[in-house]
């Protein structure tokens, strides 16, 4: 193991025309020193520091605004991690990359169009449920599946 | 180059803007690879050394659930580090178990509580959201920038 050894994810948001296998093949492309596994929304790359910045630096020339990168803890296939030896489920982490992924074209589209003038200021904000509607709702439900 | 806590602390898109703004993001994978690579810690779940529940009594006191003390063990050199910090509210995912809600309010608190620049947004729903959401981030760490050269 490489001391200073570093796991980035590269994410893909859905909104880029870049596929991650294009991904992988510019990042075997680019070095043979680092681990790059292809995954459904991007790679995950493993090697020295230098290593992985560099490829990612090159990588996010492919689509500046449409790859986001971050951390990961744990290597590709960690036993601790990998769903293969911990019979299925959403590894940790899956909800919040699910979560984010959905916004991420967004994001993207943010990214581009960063000094466009926008009118969210002047907009009504999204209100909560109040605690009484949510009692009516409730209420309405119930005597709705009385009745049949 | 500051070093921005962002929060919910293993969000792809916060370390990603910040890092992609200029600055280094302090996130808890960092902390994860730290407990998982180092000489003499066993793997999880037996990974937790003498340091670790000092590191949580810090924050909150030894009655509080032991799902807290563990989680603030773990933020702990993240909030130590940090010279800014960027928050989200309404993140869907940091919705849980008492755990994470106390912890989440306690690490939200602490980090207010520390005399260090702080960015609030909520997360973007639609794509107007979005730009004003990055527009935000970048002009904070823009901000950051220029002070540190001030400072300098």
């Amino acid at each position: 193991m490489v001391l200073d050894e570093t796991t980035k994810m590269v994410v893909l948001a859905e909104s880029s025309p870049i596929l991650p296998s294009e991904l992988a093949l510019r990042a075997y492309e680019l070095s043979t020193d680092a681990v790059v596994k292809e995954t459904c929304y991007g790679l995950i790359v493993t090697g020295s520091e230098k290593t992985v910045d560099e490829i990612i630096k090159e990588l996010r020339k492919l689509d500046p605004s449409g790859i986001f990168v971050k951390d990961r803890g744990f290597p590709p296939g960690d036993s601790r991690r990998c769903r293969a030896v911990r019979g299925g489920g959403p590894r940790p982490g899956f909800h919040q990359l699910e979560r984010e992924s959905n916004i991420l074209p967004s994001i993207s589209y943010g990214l581009k169009n960063i000094d466009e003038p926008s009118d969210v200021k002047g907009r009504e904000k999204r209100k909560k449920l109040t605690i009484s509607r949510f009692i009516e709702i409730i209420e309405e439900q119930s005597k709705e599946d009385v009745n049949g | 180059m500051a070093k921005i806590l962002v929060y919910p602390s293993n969000s792809l898109i916060l370390a990603d803007l910040v890092a992609r703004f200029g600055h280094e993001p302090l996130t808890l994978m960092r902390v994860i690879r730290r407990k998982i690579k180092e000489v003499g810690i066993d793997s999880p779940p037996i990974n937790v050394t003498p340091e670790d529940p000092k590191r949580g009594l810090k924050y909150a006191a030894v009655d509080v659930p032991s799902g807290v003390r563990g989680r603030m063990a773990l933020l702990d050199p993240l909030i130590e580090e940090a010279e800014a910090a960027i928050i989200v509210h309404e993140a869907d995912y940091s919705f849980g178990c008492m755990g994470c809600a106390r912890t989440n309010e306690l690490a939200k608190y602490i980090i207010r509580k520390k005399d260090i620049p702080r960015l609030e947004l909520a997360y973007p729903t639609d794509d107007d959201e979005a730009r004003e959401f990055v527009r935000k981030i970048r002009d904070f760490c823009k901000s950051l920038t220029s002070t540190a050269e001030v400072i300098a």
